[in-house]
């Protein structure tokens, strides 16, 4: 199967500063892939190249099978966008909004009705599609947004940070239509800073100051921090373990962590090993000892600190 | 370009003018406004000037000569002096503007056939005013003085002598020459320019500061089809505003309509498109609402009042000026509204302008789509 979306060595500078640096990766239909990273690391800015928003310094890209800079028309009618900025018509009732996009996307008149309400249903919004849309609140929002970006069905679906600034139940609720997108054959590209979110992707892309970092499996990310090796320690003698584990070899740090400890090393085994052994002889019992597995922030900090010892 | 697109258009822009009342409230009441307070206000006319006599002769001929500066629309006697003191602090009180000195022996030397004097003193800081009140001083003394002649020569001739030449004036298209009927034609052009661009401004740079453009140009929506939707909207309230304006000059300042509405309809249309693509130019280059309608102020208004041949003849103005007012497009609509209402000359003098106007919006549609169709950077 051809993919959704790819791109090779796409460079974007402006001016002197090099906002995107020879991005490459590939999306397959039907996939929600997370594009993560700091702010003003150039997620945006891929996305806006990807839209036909802003014309790639260098690279190739190709959506929906149409090249990023040839055909940046015939991509645009293949795609839903929703940008970081609310950017609907905040002036025009919510069932204006849709009917505007919907007749923009050239959506067939005979179908036009339908889909107006499925995004009304999608949205919530049934019972109230003649509010202004500056009065909804920002779940609400939020969720017209994404309808207005699909209400033409596009093959795939651009969303910049779609849930910056909303509850955590709108966040969950508003996943869960992306789920159901997906689900029905859309290819969703999702940037976010959520590290929540991150773990909901199929796949990931950690983009850091304009370079593609890491890419892959939430599950096999969080596998492959190698610089991420701590365990989880609860013992009899909080401050007797710490003194008896600061100066030992392979032990890195103990820092206090809730009603234990956590014990940074330089090898999972041996260092378990090790300071079982330690903690025998000082007669300190040893109630739990455990690798943590680590979260997506831990993968994300760790790749970015290990980014930044290679290029300071 | 894509009809049905560029229908969404024009429909979402209505929406937003229909909404926003105040903005609206302010588009139709603007051009009724300016017509009001620039139609009295522009007013050109020099007449009733405020007058003050010093009649030092108090003779029969002194009062033959005030009785004829009192019968003339041009003068208003605002009251006698006793000395020059008093007509001076009449001028430097800016109560009058004219005052007349008839020194003690004025009959006396007029009586004895030698050359009797008049004085008039004027009040020169409005220099145009001043020189317009001098001309028709001079012309009453001097046909006064003529009349005293012609008395004279008569009686001696023991019959009344024909005056060798008469002039016999006939004043075409404003036969009163009132200026109303020259600046309110002239008015309705120049204050169209500005508030077609005005209205303009702000609607791109409006997308821009709310994120809305963005999204736009995400769509298969084309720069042209944004340009034209939107400038349809507005062309809406632009021909209700002409409309307003015209039947303001007509009914209130009574502003003869010679020409023929269809024509004045058409070249309206054609002028209004481009100030509203101008408006639109301005806003996609400025970005933002407040520097967008700075700029759409800027380069409307002083060219569309000053350099138009609306108050100032462009046959007076330096020529490096002159060759600049061809490109402003006031100066031909200021033409072909005066042309239609006063002389009611039609396509065949006028095309020549409709044909600037033309091009001149087709040339700035083209700008603002090439403006539009630029990236976000």
């Amino acid at each position: 199967m051809t993919p959704a979306l790819e791109i090779r060595d796409l460079v974007k500078k402006f001016g002197d500063f090099t906002a995107v640096d020879h991005v490459t990766f590939q999306v397959a239909q039907g996939e929600i892939f997370g594009f993560l990273g700091p702010n003003g690391a150039g997620k945006s800015t891929v996305i806006r190249m990807l839209c036909g928003l802003l014309t790639p310094t260098a690279g190739w890209g190709a959506v929906a099978g149409f090249d990023v800079t040839k055909n940046p028309e015939e991509i645009r009618k293949n795609i839903g966008y929703m940008s970081q900025k609310f950017s609907l018509y905040d002036d025009l009732s919510v069932e204006q909004n849709i009917d505007f996009f919907s007749r923009i996307y050239s959506v067939p008149k005979q179908l036009r009705s339908e889909r107006k309400e499925y995004v009304l249903r999608m949205a919530g919004l049934t019972d109230r599609r003649d509010t202004l849309t500056r009065l909804l609140a920002g779940g609400w929002k939020q969720r017209l947004a994404l309808g207005c970006a699909i209400v033409h069905s596009p093959r795939i679906l651009f969303l910049d940070e779609p849930t910056s600034g909303v509850d955590p139940i709108a966040r969950r609720s508003f996943w869960d239509l992306i789920y159901q997108l997906a689900e029905g054959g859309q290819t969703i590209l999702v940037t976010t800073h959520y590290m929540d979110e991150a773990e909901y992707c199929h796949r990931l892309a950690l983009i850091y100051r304009g370079k593609l970092i890491a890419l892959g499996v939430p599950e096999q990310l969080k596998r492959d921090l190698h610089s991420h090796k701590l365990l989880q320690l609860e013992t009899s003698d909080l401050l007797g373990t710490m003194r008896a584990l600061e100066s030992e070899p392979g032990v890195l740090d103990v820092a206090v962590f809730g009603a234990g400890l956590h014990v940074n090393v330089e090898d999972l085994t041996a260092g378990a090993e090790h300071i079982r052994r330690v903690l025998e002889q000082k007669k300190i019992q040893v109630k739990r000892l455990e690798p943590i597995q680590p979260s997506m922030e831990d993968v994300f900090v760790g790749l970015i600190e290990a980014e930044e010892q290679k290029n300071p | 370009m894509n009809f049905r697109r560029t229908r969404a258009m024009f429909a979402k822009e209505f929406r937003h003018i229909l909404r926003d009342s105040r903005s609206l409230i302010m588009a139709l009441f603007l051009p009724l406004f300016q017509m009001l307070l620039f139609g009295y206000a522009l007013n050109l006319d020099v007449d009733r000037i405020p007058t003050m006599i010093f009649d030092g002769d108090h003779s029969a001929d002194s009062r033959a000569l005030i009785a004829r500066l009192r019968g003339s629309r041009f003068f208003e006697i605002e009251g006698y002096a006793n000395s020059y003191g008093e007509i001076e602090k009449g001028i430097d009180k800016s109560k009058v503007l004219l005052g007349i000195v008839i020194p003690r022996n004025y009959s006396q030397h007029l009586n004895a056939g030698s050359r009797a004097n008049v004085q008039i003193l004027l009040d020169g800081s409005d220099s145009n005013t001043a020189s317009i009140a001098l001309s028709y001083v001079e012309a009453l003394v001097q046909s006064y003085a003529l009349q005293v002649r012609s008395t004279g020569q008569d009686r001696l001739a023991g019959m009344p002598l024909v005056s060798p030449v008469d002039a016999r004036l006939r004043v075409w298209y404003n036969s009163t020459l009132q200026s109303t009927n020259y600046i309110v034609p002239g008015l309705i052009a120049a204050m169209m320019m500005v508030i077609a661009a005005l209205l303009t401004s702000l609607t791109v740079a409006r997308e821009w500061e709310m994120g809305t453009m963005e999204q736009l140009l995400s769509t298969p929506v084309r720069a042209g089809e944004i340009v034209l939707g939107k400038m349809g909207a507005f062309f809406v309230v632009g021909l209700v505003d002409t409309t307003i304006a015209v039947l303001v000059g007509i009914f209130v300042y009574g502003v003869p309509f010679r020409g023929n509405v269809l024509m004045l309809a058409l070249s309206t249309m054609i002028f209004l498109s481009g100030a509203f693509f101008w408006g639109i130019l301005v806003s996609a280059l400025a970005r933002t609402q407040l520097f967008a309608f700075q700029l759409g102020l800027v380069t409307t208004f002083l060219p569309s009042f000053l350099l138009s041949g609306f108050l100032y003849a462009i046959e007076n103005m330096p020529v490096p000026i002159q060759v600049i007012t061809h490109v402003v497009p006031a100066r031909y609509f200021v033409t072909i509204v005066r042309g239609i209402f006063l002389k009611g000359i039609g396509m065949s003098l006028l095309w020549g302008q409709v044909l600037f106007l033309a091009a001149f919006s087709l040339l700035v549609f083209l700008a603002a789509e090439r403006r539009m169709r630029q990236k976000l950077a």
